[in-house]
């Protein structure tokens, strides 16, 4: 292979009323996939109503030298939440 | 036609003819379809194409294993035999498990894979669908769940049939060979029979016959974008909901459950 | 732990600096020890750059490689909970890797790069990985060791001075704590079980217990260049304070389970407030750093296999796109 998939970056906005906010990247050969790997990646617990995905690439930057039916199915998921386990309380630092 | 029965309590309520049997069996039939796809994805882990894609297919695995601990869960509380879905998951033999045989089937490579859970959540989700209208209210309440995670699964197998079907000219090859593996295997979804026909009188279970319809239209569209030509059916092969399975049941239930049944009273 | 070999010379041969560069470096190094974060774009010493990209690569490929001990129970696990928590576990762990390779991607590597670097058996990742897993009682002691020594390890990089390093660490953290207590409740079901099962639970402490120790790295005396990674807040703490902070932690964890330290030289040291305990086989250490841990062979083929067996994939993928592309440009 020559080469990687291009790099998109992944904005979720986590709450109505929020903005989107850059939570990081992925890999994708395309747009379609780019939000199926974005809301695999970022969206695991409970953490997104709304998923942008855009190339890395089309990206405009600032030069800081100069001046600064996708997200219900993880509703049920609590066990990665670490309050699920029950250790004993005598247990520490767990 | 015989019916093959594990545990006494079983055989007096078959031979009762109640819907409850009828029901369990049913429920094991759902269960067993989610429960099998799941572990043939689990043989995935670390070794997919890409992370991101070994992440999705865990996700996929991860819904079908929730669906399967709701359904053989229940399956368990329907027999009043004391089996949870741990039980019946890991104490079963080859005999007693009631899923398709295209959810046995090995995952060969990505395009196999892939096949495999395309044509099959084609036919889950309209499936899942009919079972939110079900009339026993806890099928509907775990079809209503399951639905929106199927829907993605049906979407995200899609993406990737049309992907390899109308990518490189290997891609192309690999996706009508896998495809080809699981022709066979379709008719048997849309089965019915005595154990489902009471259930659908009553309005529990979706009668499967009228999903082959939609089932169609889905597999035609996608397989047209993929560039594959559509499919001519070969003879059916069938079995799974009596318990007749293809050879690759026994090794995986042999992997699936050494724990449970070397160490029987232990819990984990 | 992740920065293994980074000492080597590599600060060799790097071009003279200009006037220019000792004024944007002092800058740079004020902006370090007061706390900022530098991101993507500002200006950094070649060194650090590079440094970073080892480290952070580093990480990223032991989360990879580490999905492969436990992936190897994930058929096996004996209820449909462990496997699906164990399930969620191994894809976290996959996640895990991907924010540390995208976070490493903006300083300039790219994922095939990183990628073909591992495969070659050029890159390194953590120590441990490399040891297998023979029971399920092996997936308890990784939850609770390993990543117990992980999380250790990682809490204090949320602070490290790179900010997508930084910020990957914060996602991180917060999804590792699950593991660790998955793991730890595996421990007490197996510490409470049949006979047969706490064998099972003390043979694998026995074979996790030093290894786990390794995982902080070699003793902060054979650690000469630690001084640059402190000062730019790559390195939060010393090899052997946090592999301290590991011992005095899990002992109590362990006896809570009744379970056996393999270490007849453990003792509680009144005076130092913590857990003497016994010489680390440091011969096997770098014996396994040098590649020839026991599943290293296996580690590296698995990974391989899945990169090479994936490439018609991939390139699938990229076919499709350019043929929409096209198909969009007619």
């Amino acid at each position: 292979m020559a080469h990687d998939w291009p790099l998109w970056e992944v904005f979720i906005r986590s709450k109505g009323g929020l903005s989107h906010m850059h939570v990081g990247s992925v890999h994708a050969p395309d747009g379609e996939l780019a939000l199926r790997h974005a809301r695999d990646v970022y969206t695991r617990r409970l953490e997104g109503v709304s998923l942008w995905v855009v190339r890395s690439n089309d990206i405009l930057a600032s030069d800081p030298s100069k001046a600064g039916p996708i997200f219900e199915p993880a509703e049920t998921k609590v066990y990665r939440h670490p309050t699920f386990y029950t250790i004993p309380d005598v247990v520490k630092h767990i | 036609m015989m019916q093959l029965v594990e545990t006494a309590a079983e055989a007096h309520r078959a031979a009762d003819g109640t819907l409850e049997a009828s029901l369990f069996d049913y429920l094991l039939r759902l269960g067993d379809d989610s429960l099998i796809l799941a572990q043939r994805l689990t043989e995935w882990c670390g070794q997919a194409p890409a992370l991101e894609i070994d992440l999705s297919l865990a996700n996929v695995g991860l819904d079908l294993l929730g669906q399967a601990t709701l359904l053989l869960d229940l399956a368990g509380e329907v027999e009043g035999a004391g089996r949870d879905g741990d039980a019946l998951a890991f104490q079963r033999d080859v005999l007693a498990f009631r899923n398709a045989l295209i959810a046995e089937q090995p995952n060969g490579d990505f395009a196999q894979t892939i096949a495999r859970h395309f044509l099959y959540s084609s036919f889950q989700l309209p499936l899942l669908e009919g079972l939110t209208r079900s009339a026993d209210p806890r099928i509907a309440a775990v079809a209503g769940k399951a639905v929106k995670e199927v829907q993605y699964h049906n979407e995200f197998t899609a993406e990737w049939v049309i992907r390899l079907g109308d990518g490189t000219e290997e891609s192309h090859r690999r996706m009508v060979e896998g495809l080809d593996w699981f022709w066979r295997f379709v008719e048997e979804l849309f089965e019915s029979d005595a154990v489902e026909q009471p259930l659908v009188e009553v309005g529990i279970a979706v009668d499967r016959a009228s999903l082959r319809a939609g089932f169609d239209a889905r597999v035609a569209e996608v397989l047209k974008a993929a560039t594959i030509a559509t499919p001519v059916y070969p003879r059916a092969v069938s079995g799974g909901r009596r318990g007749h399975h293809s050879e690759h049941l026994g090794h995986l239930l042999a992997v699936m459950q050494i724990l449970p049944r070397t160490y029987p009273d232990a819990r984990w | 732990m992740y920065t293994t070999e980074l000492g080597k010379p590599e600060q060799k041969g790097l071009a003279p600096v200009s006037v220019e560069d000792r004024a944007l470096l002092a800058a740079f190094e004020a902006r370090v020890a007061a706390d900022e974060f530098i991101e993507p774009k500002d200006w950094m010493p070649e060194t650090y750059r590079k440094t970073l990209v080892r480290q952070i690569s580093q990480h990223a490929h032991s989360e990879i490689v580490g999905m492969l001990p436990e992936g190897n129970w994930l058929t096996r696990a004996p209820s449909l909970r462990r496997k699906a928590v164990l399930l969620a576990k191994v894809q976290d762990e996959g996640g895990h890797g991907l924010y540390l390779y995208c976070a490493a991607e903006t300083l300039g590597a790219s994922r095939e790069e990183m990628t073909e670097a591992l495969n070659a058996g050029k890159a390194k990742y953590s120590t441990i990985f490399n040891y297998p897993t023979l029971t399920w009682a092996d997936i308890g002691a990784i939850g609770w060791l390993v990543d117990g020594a992980a999380i250790m390890n990682q809490v204090p990089l949320q602070r490290t001075s790179y900010g997508p390093y930084a910020r990957a660490m914060v996602r991180v953290c917060k999804e590792e704590s699950f593991h660790q207590r998955q793991g730890y409740e595996i421990m007490m079901a197996l510490a409470s079980g049949s006979p047969e099962q706490q064998a099972m639970a003390q043979d694998a402490l026995n074979r996790w217990w030093w290894p786990s120790l390794m995982m902080f790295g070699p003793p902060d005396a054979n650690s000469p260049n630690s001084a640059q990674g402190f000062r730019w807040r790559i390195k939060r703490d010393s090899n052997d304070d946090l592999r301290q902070k590991f011992v005095d932690i899990t002992v109590p964890q362990a006896e809570y389970l009744g379970l056996t330290i393999p270490d007849p030289a453990l003792a509680w040291n009144v005076d130092k407030g913590g857990y003497d305990f016994g010489v680390i086989d440091w011969e096997e250490f770098y014996a396994v750093v040098r590649g020839e841990g026991p599943v290293a062979k296996e580690r590296m083929k698995a990974r391989r296999e899945a990169w090479e067996n994936g490439a018609w994939v991939r390139e699938a993928a990229d076919a499709h796109e350019a043929k929409r592309a096209a198909r969009i440009a007619a």
